[in-house]
């Protein structure tokens, strides 16, 4: 079938998956091959040289017209309510082999549909047992929760016991479902899927930046599918990614907000809202302005601000939870350096203070991928269920010691021509981060993770905007640590900012689109647009510049961050040197010029190694702690505002609640 | 018995009379080799199974006194291609339904290994209706099936030997297992066995008695403990087959007569049956006959002696029968004007567009509703279908649907022509051969049978209008 499909011919299927393994088992996909007396199943058939095969001939024809039968007659006839309709194989492809009328004159199946959890709603009795969705779930999610029970007319594909689908990757079984047996159910019964408007963007929901299609309808996103990338996300996105968008809706900042002397807020004009910043600004000190970017900031909205607090005196910028100061004067200190797809040219992995499935679970799939042909994963972190198996390495600062001296798992590496080290987001974010990078690069000095053409130290970051940050600089100045307490305090998006960055007084900007934590505490609220309403870029943890599109209309009032900026700019009497969106990314360029290179993924550069052999000899701040290593991540389904105000990711978390407190705990 | 020997006798004088006059004196002529032309009446000192009633001792004692385990060790020391090209002379066409010949099956086996070992599987899920000829082998007669296994072990380069016996012969799964437990304790099986230097073993499987598990590739799933669901091929078992080492899935019969036929030569083995037919088989007779029974016959024997002469004729007498599925439920039935001269071998059935599968008879004399029996046979392909492909899955139960209404008369005309249609829609459609076999009754009895199914019909409007 592959030779088919390489040649232009196309071929009906509904059980073949290229990322699957192949099953044979709908027939659809049958052809005549010379010297067969059978007609034969392509996407089982290896094709030879010199193999004459037919796809149009009466007897293919006939087949294939034959297997259309057979599974329409179990099928139900409920198109017009199927949220599948439109884009369902099923229905295509009985446009072409379908007979206009049915000879089956017996009673239709029914199956009773099985609970798979909040997000994936089912209607068994449309089923054509493709077993695709049991087959991702057992090869690529790497769950064995599905599978069919019974036999002959009476299979049924299921959770064998009564089991919601413990994956995070779950929302992929509905794009590989080809009817409408498995559809989603926050979209269900919500629009038909051709009255949507598709828009090719980018995800934010974690630092993998999966490419998505928004569909939308209006002013409203109806829902977000996965486009392809063979070198992000293949064509698979994360539960999160694919439904938090219903927080989109809720808790969002439509007009500027100024707080009154009562202490409530009332709503105000964009004028009144910048005066009443300029108001406070009024003798503050350059030194005492602080700004901190949050998790889903463009990398547009982090220069103009940084611009803006260099005109105003202040090099007091940081990233928010506690990252303001890592090094990042070299680039491959903190990207991904083998690239996300070219992880798996690695042969041996080992991981620190990471827990891939909740930090990108698209990326676990590509770990699991790998492990699945042979390659051994080490881990030193929390001891979870990775969905692979792995040897364990202990759980602390002091296990990456003891494996840093003499282990079997440092030979391991040391023996593999391409072994990699997996850094997480979670060792970053200790205050014994140095010391602990520290013997990191150690080892990797140690097990050659690094040597000529072959970088095997990669970071993997948790947030969309953390990577751009690092790129145009971002971070504290030299003298920031020096500062005295902020009086005024800028949060660009920020809502995970720590107790200590905001000192009791200080006058806070608050400037995004959710109301949450950042903005309860702020004084002015600015609304802004967020990632499916703007065009923004976003750099993610392999260093790749992508940019999402506008897709549905800011609500409101609200403006797109860049733009805020440059008007507060304005106003404060500092104006910047961009108008323009194209304006800015000249800017961006001039500070980082990867970032013009959208969807390329510019790779540092290669310093010998000699970086990493500075960093282990250079002396850390602090002794490493023996603090175990934690995930960043606690909640895979609630991590920042958007995604924390929807209800489908809340059903998520008590549904997970639920299953562990009842009977089929895992 | 008297006739056919003079007839023979007969047809030797004529050959060589011929012979006489034709050869050219003072050449050399090579004899040519008398074509038989009658079969059947197999002698008792041609059996291959002597022990098929259960009269003797089955186990080691009883094996060896009728020559079981006799000089093993030579055979296995013969070495594997002297087995293969024995088995290859002797024509032994597998005894599972297919017939496909055993000598070049084995031989598909990787010459040189490649690291991984090679199984020898054997299928003594025996789940064809009709059939239970292997059951006799496996109570009355283990041994030969055991020291086939080795045989066939070493004519294929396998480490080990997995028998696959269904969970419903319990009697049968313990002979078995009593039976290796023997031939280990005689050091026949395991290291070095029979003192021949070849290390082989043998371990009994039973299943859970799913029908589909008879077929090769769904064996091979179940054994390794996951469902009994036919794999695609290629790759075929012989590449990538039991834990993705390199198998042979063969019947138990064709695995039990393989060391007698090495004994006694493939050429005795090879003067039974037709060209390309050769050899003694186990008939299973069931149904309306006098005296229902398994026995051991040559191959192209007819059916209506093998009928007369073993199973005391059908009930009522020959012109009471009305049809007989000659090779268990599988395969097409056939009427009394094809069975009243049509022999047991796999042509010749396969001529008359039936077959000879198991050769599972199966007699029906006239009072039978051969619609409703055909229904029973869609009912159980219905039950049994694994679900996995589209045609079988679907097509097996619309078969069924439609096959009680006919029974009862309730459909149309057209629905016969229609219900042909569909048996071609799933035949050669499908991953494993369920597909055809749930077909092919079908087929049978609207080939042959039209008439009644449509006076059913008719007489069921007729009701329906009074």
């Amino acid at each position: 079938m592959a030779a088919c499909d390489a040649a232009g011919i196309d071929i009906p299927r509904f059980c073949y998956h290229q990322r699957l393994s192949i099953a044979g088992n709908c027939r659809m996909c049958l052809v005549e091959v010379e010297k067969s007396p059978k007609p034969v199943a392509s996407c089982a058939m290896p094709a030879g040289p010199g193999m004459k095969i037919k796809t149009d001939t009466p007897l293919v024809k006939k087949a294939r017209e034959g297997v259309m039968e057979f599974l329409l007659i179990n099928h139900p006839l409920d198109c017009p309510i199927c949220d599948q309709g439109g884009e369902c194989d099923l229905q295509d492809q009985a446009m072409h082999f379908g007979s206009d009328r049915g000879r089956f004159t017996e009673m239709k199946r029914a199956v009773d549909d099985k609970n798979l959890g909040p997000l994936v709603k089912t209607v068994m009795t449309r089923c054509i047992h493709c077993t695709r969705c049991v087959r991702f779930a057992t090869e690529i999610a790497g769950v064995q929760d599905m599978g069919i029970t019974g036999r002959g007319r009476d299979s049924e594909v299921g959770t064998y016991v009564d089991k919601l689908l413990t994956s995070e990757l779950s929302g992929n079984v509905i794009d590989l479902c080809p009817v409408g047996a498995l559809t989603s159910k926050p979209f269900a019964f919500t629009a038909r899927n051709w009255e949507l408007k598709n828009t090719e963007s980018v995800d934010v929901s974690d630092a993998l930046g999966a490419n998505i299609r928004i569909d939308s309808r209006g002013a409203e996103v109806m829902r977000i599918v996965p486009r392809l990338n063979e070198d992000v996300n293949e064509e698979w996105i994360s539960d999160k990614a694919r439904f938090q968008y219903d927080g989109l809706k809720r808790q969002r900042l439509s007009v500027p907000l100024v707080k009154g002397k009562d202490g409530g807020f009332r709503n105000a004009h964009w004028s009144e809202a910048l005066l009443a910043i300029q108001q406070a600004l009024k003798g503050v000190k350059g030194n005492e302005i602080k700004a901190i970017a949050g998790k889903l900031s463009d990398a547009e909205a982090m220069i103009a601000l940084k611009d803006l607090m260099n005109r105003l005196g202040s090099g007091n910028l940081q990233h928010e939870a506690g990252f303001s100061d890592l090094d990042a004067d070299v680039r491959s200190n903190y990207l991904m350096n083998t690239g996300i797809s070219g992880i798996e040219k690695a042969d041996a992995v080992l991981l620190i203070g990471s827990n891939p499935r909740l930090e990108s679970p698209v990326f676990n799939a590509r770990i699991r991928k790998m492990w699945l042909e042979g390659v051994p994963v080490y881990l030193i972190g929390s001891q979870v269920d990775l969905t692979y198996a792995y040897t364990y390495l202990g759980n602390s600062p002091e296990a990456l010691t003891k494996v840093l001296k003499n282990s079997d798992a440092l030979k391991r590496l040391k023996e593999a021509k391409r072994p990699a080290v997996i850094v997480g987001p979670g060792v970053l974010k200790r205050s014994d981060r140095d010391a602990v990078l520290q013997q990191v690069h150690g080892l990797v000095e140690k097990a050659e993770v690094v040597k000529e053409g072959w970088n095997g130290y990669n970071v993997l970051h948790d947030a969309a905007s953390r990577v751009a940050a690092l790129d145009i600089g971002f971070l504290p100045s030299a003298r920031a640590s020096a500062a005295p307490p902020a009086k005024f305090v800028y949060l660009l998006g920020s809502d995970d900012w720590q107790e200590s960055d905001i000192p009791e007084g200080a006058f806070v900007v608050y400037q995004g689109h959710h109301g949450d934590r950042g903005a309860s505490r702020a004084d002015v609220i600015l609304p802004a647009a967020a990632y499916t309403e703007k065009s923004a870029t976003f750099v993610n943890t392999e260093g790749r510049a992508q940019r999402t599109k506008e897709a549905v209309p800011k609500p409101g009032d609200s403006r797109e961050d860049w733009q805020i900026l440059v008007a507060l700019a304005e106003v404060l009497k500092q104006p910047l040197p961009y108008k323009t969106l194209n304006a800015v990314r000249e800017r961006l360029a001039e500070v980082a010029p990867h970032l013009q290179h959208v969807d390329e993924r510019e790779a540092p550069i290669w310093l010998n190694g000699e970086y990493f052999k500075a960093f282990a000899s250079k002396a850390g701040k602090a002794a490493a702690s023996n603090k175990e290593f934690r995930s960043s991540i606690d909640n895979f389904y609630m991590t920042d505002v958007i995604s924390r105000s929807s209800q489908v990711m809340a059903k998520c978390v008590q549904a997970k609640g639920s299953m562990r407190q009842g009977s089929y705990a895992s | 018995m008297l006739s056919r020997g003079s007839k023979r006798a007969v047809a030797q004088l004529q050959t060589g009379v011929l012979r006489a006059f034709s050869a050219a004196p003072g050449t050399v002529t090579t004899p040519v080799p008398h074509e038989k032309t009658s079969f059947g009446g197999l002698k008792d000192e041609d059996r291959i199974f002597t022990n098929l009633y259960g009269k003797h001792d089955p186990f080691i004692k009883g094996a060896m006194a009728r020559g079981d385990w006799y000089r093993t060790k030579d055979l296995v020391l013969k070495g594997t291609d002297w087995i293969i090209s024995e088995m290859k002379k002797s024509g032994l066409r597998g005894r599972g339904g297919a017939g496909f010949p055993s000598g070049l099956k084995w031989s598909f086996m990787p010459k040189v290994s490649d690291g991984r070992p090679s199984y020898l599987v054997v299928n003594a899920d025996e789940s064809e209706p009709g059939t239970c000829k292997d059951r006799e082998i496996m109570r009355h007669d283990p041994h030969k099936l055991v020291e086939g296994c080795l045989i066939a072990g070493v004519g294929m380069r396998a480490r080990a030997g997995y028998i696959y016996i269904r969970g419903e012969y319990v009697n049968e799964r313990l002979a078995l297992e009593r039976a290796i437990k023997e031939a280990y304790a005689k050091g026949f099986l395991g290291r070095n066995a029979c003192g021949s230097g070849y290390d082989f073993d043998l371990a009994v499987h039973y299943g859970a008695g799913a029908y589909i598990c008879g077929e090769e590739t769904a064996l091979i799933e179940s054994l390794e403990g996951k469902q009994g669901k036919p794999r695609l091929k290629p790759p075929f078992p012989a590449n990538v087959g039991l834990y993705g080492c390199p198998t042979t899935v063969t019947n138990v019969e064709t695995v039990a007569v393989a060391p007698t036929i090495l004994r006694r030569g493939p050429e005795w083995f090879a003067s039974f049956g037709r060209k390309n037919n050769h050899g003694t088989k186990l008939y299973c007779i069931s149904g309306h006959v006098n005296k229902p029974c398994t026995v051991e016959e040559e191959l192209s024997i007819p059916l209506k002696e093998l009928i007369e002469r073993h199973a005391g004729g059908v009930r009522g007498g020959w012109d009471n029968l009305l049809a007989i599925i000659p090779g268990g439920s599988s395969v097409p039935l056939l009427p009394k004007r094809i069975c009243d001269n049509v022999l047991m071998d796999f042509d010749a059935l396969k001529e008359v567009q039936s077959g000879l599968g198991t050769a599972a008879v199966i007699v029906m004399d006239k009072s039978t509703d051969v619609i409703d029996a055909i229904a029973r046979l869609s009912y159980f392909y219905k039950h049994e279908s694994c679900g996995q492909c589209t045609p079988c899955r679907e097509g097996t139960g619309w078969l069924y649907d439609i096959m009680t209404r006919m029974k009862k008369g309730d459909a149309r005309l057209e629905e016969i022509d229609m219900l042909w249609e569909l048996t071609k829609q799933i035949e050669g459609h499908t991953i494993c051969a369920l597909g055809d076999a749930a077909a092919w009754p079908v087929q049978g009895l609207i080939r042959h049978f039209r008439p009644e199914m449509e006076d059913r019909i008719g007489r069921a409007a007729e009701r329906i209008a009074a």
